[in-house]
């Protein structure tokens, strides 16, 4: 780990400890479930940018990634059982119930990641060797088929939902709520780290290889399929991960929510809009976009589907007026100062 | 099942899959037109259907007019509409340098939008439009038809069929064609690529119109319909071909066909999928399509 790499990860150990210090200071259910809303944010957009951003190519499907690792927690939940146990034996030592979260939670997101990376390694494989379009198209798709899947599939619950409990205490934090927020928490640390180290890494180079020109970067020897499909698969699994935390959280996910296409539009959405070329752009996008959609949500000034509007709005100004996002803003005001 | 009820089912899941294929023509012909030979991924256009449908539903309820006669009304406005979105789009995306991601994600917003704003006017509820046809059968044999899928077929067949004798008889047509054969070529004999291609993606949205009016037909619909016709046009788009109206319209029978019979035979909850498998089967084994040129 080079002498950089060890101060960035210092400071984003602090930031992390700074905002759940702060979150916890609040002190009231409704700024964990704020705070809760925007880290998830901050994963799935830092997630798609690996591959939008860095790639330069369009994922459609981040709200069927996210409702895979959620759907793979419920079906983990229903296999197993395991909310009912009262301890679990490890044979080297016995977690008691309060102990338990940790070990499911982390299994969780194991799993979801696990399902969500091989679907996105799959639809990589089969589509990426094409133009772009086709895999944007694809991954749009993908999302319709796996909510008629879900919704065929009884054992999760079907079009009716399912209920996932709550742990009721957590060793070491003063409410279950502020120990999940604590995992996305840790999530949104681990995404930011993990896209400043493809970007410093042979991965993000040649990503943006392929962005700027796919053909000569396949002519000088990028190995163009391999790179796109460990950026689909790894950002599917972020996606996943996400998504495994997600119903510990709400406590009851159904199909229309999970799938629902306001992931995929704020996915995107934040990415652009913060800027795309650096692990930052995403980072400030999910903040700026998610604290208007959760502030205006609650004080009920605006409907959720007007601050949706506001978003896609939002989305199409950036797009066709300021192309590099915030970032890009910032860049061109430097610019000019120096000039 | 005995074997008199298998091949009635059989033959009437043919009847109705043949009937809903032309349907599935009729609203991916705009993709295929704008997609196929503009090389616009237009995913908006699913959500222009739905505007379609609405916009009928509004003039059926309000005015009680026959939706085959609000698309006909709707056509122009739509047309005029296409040519408004292809100028921003040329402006702010085509003329510059070809970062494809924006153009993808322009198109996304105005989805996005259009279907938010589909909900905040008209509900999530379902809305259909009265007409007389719409509980008619006709009755031949075995095999029952009814009047709102033979419609809809027979708009679907009028569309392909119109749209291919334009594009293959007319001068102007066969100047579009050589948008993506012979740009060089077309700008030496004195023609502005950009215009054609302003015209013709406002035809592939004006189709969005017809393809609406059509939707409403078949069934009642709701804002978040329009999702489940993404996989659909494209795929069969993509199964066709890039560019082949004959293509477009075997493919969308053939999707047609097999979401009829996976309905009849395993259940219609599970017709959405069909498309996706046909979509991923066609981009894995055969990316030209049925009956499309060579392009990756």
């Amino acid at each position: 780990m080079s002498r950089s790499d060890f101060i960035f990860l210092l400071a984003l150990l602090g930031v992390g400890v700074a905002v759940f210090l702060f979150i916890h200071a609040l002190g009231e259910g409704y700024y964990v479930m704020v705070a809760f809303y925007i880290l998830e944010y901050i994963v799935l957009a830092t997630a798609w940018n690996i591959l939008g951003g860095y790639g330069g190519y369009v994922n459609f499907g981040s709200a069927c990634f996210f409702a895979l690792g959620a759907y793979s927690t419920v079906f983990f939940n229903k296999l197993f059982g395991v909310q009912s146990l009262s301890s679990l034996d490890l044979g080297l030592f016995v977690l008691d119930a309060r102990q338990m979260p940790y070990c499911l939670l982390l299994l969780a997101m194991l799993l979801g990641s696990a399902v969500s990376g091989l679907v996105g390694l799959g639809t990589g494989y089969l589509t990426l060797r094409l133009r772009g379009v086709f895999f944007a198209i694809s991954t749009l798709a993908l999302s319709v088929v796996t909510q008629t899947l879900i919704l065929n599939w009884r054992f999760v619950g079907g079009a009716r939902g399912a209920y996932v409990l709550k742990p009721p205490e957590v060793a070491g934090f003063s409410s279950t709520s502020e120990f999940i927020m604590a995992a996305m928490l840790s999530l949104a640390l681990l995404s930011i780290w993990i896209a400043r180290w493809v970007e410093n890494n042979k991965l993000g180079v040649g990503l943006q290889a392929i962005r700027d020109d796919e053909f000569a970067a396949e002519c000088s020897g990028v190995p163009t399929l391999r790179l796109k499909l460990q950026a689909t698969s790894l950002s599917g699994a972020l996606m996943g991960a996400a998504g495994a935390i997600f119903p510990f959280f709400v406590t009851y996910v159904d199909p229309i929510g999970a799938f629902n296409l306001v992931h995929t539009v704020n996915s995107i959405a934040m990415p652009l809009i913060g800027g795309m070329t650096h692990w930052s752009g995403p980072l400030m996008g999910a903040i700026l976009l998610g604290g208007i959609q959760q502030y205006f949500g609650s004080k009920n000034i605006i409907t959720p589907e007007l601050s949706l509007l506001f978003v896609g709005f939002l989305m199409m100004v950036f797009v066709s007026i300021a192309p590099n996002g915030i970032l890009g803003l910032l860049k061109a005001v430097r610019a000019k100062f120096k000039s | 099942m005995d074997f008199i009820t298998f091949i009635d089912l059989l033959l009437n899941a043919l009847a109705a899959g043949a009937m809903l294929g032309g349907f599935y023509a009729a609203v991916s012909i705009g993709i295929s037109i704008s997609f196929g030979m503009l090389d616009i991924a237009n995913i908006a256009h699913p959500a222009m259907i739905m505007l379609g449908s609405f916009l009928a539903y509004t003039l059926n309820d309000h005015f009680g007019l026959d939706p085959l006669i609000s698309m006909v009304l709707m056509a122009p406005f739509f047309g005029l509409a296409g040519i408004a979105i292809y100028r921003v789009y040329y402006r702010l995306f085509e003329s510059r340098e070809r970062d494809p991601r924006r153009g993808l994600a322009f198109f996304f917003g105005l989805l996005f939008v259009t279907d938010v704003a589909l909900i905040l006017i008209f509900g999530v509820d379902l809305r259909g439009v009265q007409t007389p046809y719409v509980d008619a059968m006709i009755n031949i044999g075995f095999v029952g038809i009814a009047w709102r899928l033979l419609i809809p077929f027979l708009i679907g067949l009028f569309m392909v069929w119109g749209i291919h004798l334009f594009l293959t008889r007319t001068f102007f047509g066969l100047a579009v064609s050589a948008l993506s054969q012979e740009p060089l070529g077309l700008r030496l004999i004195g023609a502005d690529p950009i215009s054609i291609k302003q015209l013709v993606f406002g035809l592939s949205v004006a189709t969005a119109a017809w393809g609406g009016a059509a939707l409403i037909i078949i069934q009642p619909v709701e804002p978040s319909l329009g999702r489940e016709y993404i996989g659909r046009v494209f795929a069969v788009c993509v199964l066709g071909g890039m560019g082949s109206m004959s293509g477009t319209f075997f493919a969308a029978l053939l999707l047609g066909v097999v979401e009829s019979l996976t309905s009849t035979f395993i259940g219609p909850s599970w017709s959405p999928a069909v498309a996706f498998g046909l979509l991923l089967l066609t981009l894995a084994l055969r990316p030209t399509g049925l009956m499309g040129r060579a392009m990756r």
